[in-house]
């Protein structure tokens, strides 16, 4: 009864289906073996490490690494101090947080400007904001530098988050966003006598609820990410971030290292960023691709 | 209540100019309605009333006073707009309220002047929802009240209805009507459909290209239209107006499509000067000596509207009662009354 | 550009500009003329006077030999992880877009890599591809295969690859699967229905409505390489072994921050502004003429 084409065509339905879950499944494995390695390895002895026994299932000794590597840290060489992985998780936090509040306000300040009022060299601004979108911090660092020593910034939670802010992908999401908002709403908005201030309090900033969400989630990732910048700003541990704490710890790689501690501190450093992309993922992904679009 | 007053009003965009100088005085508790064709410049003239435009020269007064400077919320009106503009994250109260809390109402007086206005509108049980918990018409209420709880000097419609299906568009036209009536509200209503001008205005402003074209009542566009534009624009299905010349004495003209019409009064000219006849199909007699080769036959149930061509090549709608007297074929006609005679080089009437 | 209903004022739209202004101007426009100012003068040997050199410092650079390696291998580098990136997060958006069960868990299995910092991800790697303490680099080890990325330059290429792309599918892979979901379902069923096969479909209908984004992507991934990366190469080989992994980008740090050559920095770093600019101009235009079709 049943016509070969149909037959043919479900297999091939078929065939399709099982190369997709292979393939994701493969995708998501490699994406998952690094921490697995690292998560398990964070739960065992130093020593078990150090001999290059990989473990593949937890040990014994979660508890006490982590507290370790919380309270006191650990380091590559004997003459660096080690920073406790708690400081510079809250130093992360700080700065994270920072950039994206502080990149979030200036933005939606300026867009607004930009937007609602003509007035003269609006364009001059405009492009003075648009050029700074194709530098990224890493192209000028060095003489950013000079400048944050010139200011005496250098070593300060100030110096560390007000050089990333300077960027203008924000103020060109709110900008596109704010075209959208029909006219009408402004022109309802002067009739009801609302001025350009209670406007933005009552109606945009309300509208902007999920961009600034989505906005957020990007930022706090971008600025918990940062390496190069804290790298070179900070040299006082007690403003250490973790990223780079982390890669500090390692050190030239040698196999003396405190791996147990250190992988405890790699999870520590992606656990925070991954929890925001996890739980926010629409906002994420909206985030995404409507800020570089 | 209040009187408002366009002044010569002129608007130019850089080189184009999109108002012609406009002069219009509308009386208290009256209802006016511009109509006109997408960029006549009807919906800028609103805007100027508004606020939301200035103008390159001309005033505005609203109640006698000057408001050419004036911002919008300095000016005392409400206006309802094409696509509503309701403040999509504000319930229906809050949209209502918005404007008396800027100007600083109590709370009590705001929460009874809302719900004195909704229940004008029977919209009482939506007045917790959002915007886009509402039905299209439903939405047009809530700007309608919008404008309502404000107690306005002037109402100002963008197009209000134009949103809506053809259905509740009837609806909400006669509600319109009627709450104006009733508040006695001075109002100015912008519309580009000829029927809802028509039934809604105490007068109509009929603008052709930046220009008042005409302004009459209802009544007295229909039947007096100032020229060829609205007297096209003015009835369905548009008025016929044919290529003629005048002869002596000016008691009739000469049809280019042959046959000649006469008039019951006698226009001023020479004799041979070129004039547009217009007659509207409702007015054409079946039988005479002007055949029309009938191409499509609308039969609307009471009525029935044909569509053809005179020998001259013009063409010719006629409009008869019940059936169709033809299918098809040659139908002759002849014009004996509610003759338009219209100058040919300027469209203006004679 | 702006509203066409707009609020009256022009003292307000520049005190909401402000904050953004002196930030930029202070952080972006001041410090990216330094580098340009600097990049012509050149220090003597005590760093106690400079003198204007023109563009002496730009032809040193580009005459330089390690220079010009570094510039090959960043060549090399950015494009392997731009496209072992973009490829494998093309094959996975398109299977996690097939209507097969599961396939909102795979993408939330699939994006949280985004989250992790470069210098994080290649520390995971590390765990992985140590010789003594990782899994595979044991493995290798155990199969006779010579392998330590400490000391052999193609093998430190290889990982930092594998690090830095490993950390960008999954950025890749949330803009192609919204370029994926942003084709119309009717194009899909008129070339269905004009009988082409899923494979056929794919390679004639979805691939070139892709590439749009495919270009972005490949923007955005050279980018990528050229600078994020900064903190993989820091965290797993700093540069070596024997520059085998050092990237124009890591040599500016190097020039700038530890070899205290700051007229040679500042011109390397005038250079990879160029470059940036460059690639965003012809990103643009590209951008523009594709948008009609």
């Amino acid at each position: 009864m049943t016509d070969p084409a149909l037959r043919a065509s479900r297999a091939r339905q078929r065939r399709s289906r099982w190369f997709a879950h292979g393939a994701l499944l493969l995708g998501v494995l490699i994406f998952a073996l690094p921490i697995w390695i690292t998560l398990v390895g964070s739960t065992h002895d130093v020593n078990t490490i150090g001999r290059g026994d990989v473990p593949l299932w937890f040990g014994a000794h979660g508890i006490e690494n982590y507290l370790a590597a919380w309270s006191r840290g650990s380091a590559a060489l004997r003459n660096t101090r080690a920073v406790p992985a708690g400081t510079m998780l809250w130093n992360s936090m700080v700065m994270a947080t920072l950039i994206a509040v502080g990149k979030i306000t200036i933005s939606i300040l300026s867009a607004y400007a930009v937007v609602f009022f003509a007035f003269p060299g609006r364009m001059l601004f405009f492009w003075m904001i648009f050029i700074t979108l194709m530098l990224p911090i890493e192209v000028r660092i060095i003489p950013t530098f000079q400048v944050m020593v010139d200011l005496h910034l250098t070593d300060s939670m100030a110096g560390l988050v007000i050089p990333v802010i300077a960027s203008a992908t924000a103020t060109l999401l709110f900008r596109q966003f704010f075209l959208t908002i029909p006219d009408e709403y402004v022109e309802a908005a002067k009739i009801d006598g609302a001025g350009p201030l209670r406007f933005f309090r009552d109606v945009v900033l309300p509208l902007s609820r999920t961009n600034i969400a989505a906005l957020f989630v990007i930022l706090f990732i971008y600025g918990w990410n940062q390496y190069l910048w804290p790298l070179l700003i900070i040299t006082d541990t007690s403003l250490e971030t973790i990223v780079v704490g982390l890669s500090k710890m390692i050190g030239r790689g040698d196999a003396q290292n405190e791996w147990n501690a250190i992988m405890a501190t790699a999870i520590l450093a992606l656990l925070p960023p991954v929890a925001v992309v996890v739980l926010m993922q629409r906002w994420f992904v909206k985030g995404l691709t409507e800020t570089e679009k | 209540m209040a009187t408002l007053t366009l002044n010569d009003i002129r608007k130019s965009f850089g080189s184009t100019t999109v108002l012609h100088g406009i002069n219009l005085d509308i009386a208290e508790g009256e209802m006016v309605v511009i109509v006109g064709a997408s960029g006549c410049g009807k919906s800028t003239l609103l805007r100027i009333a508004a606020g939301l435009e200035t103008p390159t020269s001309g005033t505005v007064r609203i109640a006698d006073r000057d408001v050419t400077e004036l911002e919008p919320a300095d000016r005392d009106i409400a206006m309802v707009f094409q696509n509503y503009a309701l403040y999509p994250h504000m319930t229906v109260f809050d949209n209502m309220a918005y404007g008396l809390k800027i100007r600083g109402m109590t709370r009590d007086a705001i929460r009874q002047r809302v719900e004195e206005a909704a229940g004008l509108l029977g919209i009482t049980p939506l007045l917790s929802r959002r915007p886009r918990e509402l039905s299209g018409g439903q939405r047009q209420r809530v700007a309608m009240g919008r404008a309502i709880v404000r107690e306005p000097k002037l109402f100002l419609f963008d197009e209000p209805l134009s949103n809506l299906d053809a259905k509740l568009r009837v609806q909400m036209r006669a509600e319109i009507r009627r709450l104006q009536r009733r508040l006695g509200v001075t109002s100015l209503f912008v519309t580009h459909d000829q029927v809802e001008a028509m039934t809604l205005g105490d007068r109509l402003v009929v603008m052709n290209q930046g220009r008042a074209a005409q302004i009459a009542t209802p009544m007295e566009i229909f039947a007096k239209p100032a020229d060829t534009y609205v007297a096209a624009f003015i009835g369905s299905p548009s008025m016929n107006l044919l290529r003629a010349t005048l002869d002596d004495g000016g008691r009739s003209a000469t049809l280019a499509a042959g046959g000649s019409v006469s008039f019951d009064e006698p226009r001023p000219g020479p004799a041979g000067q070129a004039v547009i006849i217009g007659i509207r199909p409702e007015h054409v007699t079946l039988g005479g000596e002007l055949p029309v080769a009938i191409e499509l036959v609308e039969p609307l149930g009471s009525e029935t509207v044909l569509h053809g061509t005179l020998p001259s090549g013009e063409a010719m709608a006629v409009r008869v009662q019940g059936a169709a007297p033809v299918n098809g074929g040659s139908m002759p006609v002849s014009f004996t009354h509610s003759i338009h005679v219209f100058d040919a080089e300027t469209g203006k009437r004679i | 550009m702006r509203k066409n209903v707009i609020f009256r004022g022009k003292l307000l739209p520049l005190l909401l500009l402000l904050p953004q202004l002196v930030i930029t101007g202070l952080f972006f426009f001041w410090p990216a003329g330094q580098a340009i100012w600097s990049s012509m003068l050149r220090e003597d040997a005590f760093g106690l006077s400079s003198n204007f050199v023109g563009l002496e410092n730009f032809t040193d650079v580009i005459l330089d030999p390690t220079w010009r390696a570094a510039a090959g291998t960043t060549a090399v580098f950015a494009f392997s992880v731009a496209i072992l990136a973009l490829s494998v997060a093309l094959l996975l958006a398109v299977q996690a877009d097939k209507a097969i069960r599961g396939s909102s868990l795979y993408k939330t299995l699939l994006i949280w890599p985004y989250a992790v910092a470069p210098a994080v991800a290649a520390v995971l790697w590390l765990f992985l591809f140590h010789p003594q303490i990782g899994l595979i680099g044991r493995a290798l080890s155990t199969a006779q295969i010579a392998w330590d990325y400490r000391l052999n330059g193609g093998q430190a290429m290889l990982l930092v690859i594998v690090a830095s792309a490993w950390k960008q599918v999954s950025y890749n892979f949330i803009f192609f699967l919204a370029g994926l979901q942003s084709i119309p379902k009717s194009v899909l069923e008129a070339a269905a229905i004009d009988g082409a096969r899923p494979v056929r479909r794919f390679w004639t209908v979805v691939f070139p409505l892709l590439s749009p984004t495919s270009f972005f992507l490949l923007t955005v991934n050279l980018v990528y390489a050229f600078f994020d990366t900064f903190g993989v190469i820091h965290a797993l080989t700093q540069g070596g072994p024997a520059k085998a992994t050092e990237t124009l980008i890591y040599k500016v740090y190097i020039d700038g921050v530890e070899n205290l050559n700051l007229g040679s920095s500042a011109a390397q770093s005038v250079i990879l502004m160029l470059i940036v600019i460059a690639m965003t101009v012809v990103q643009f235009r590209f951008i523009e003429r594709k948008v009609h079709y």
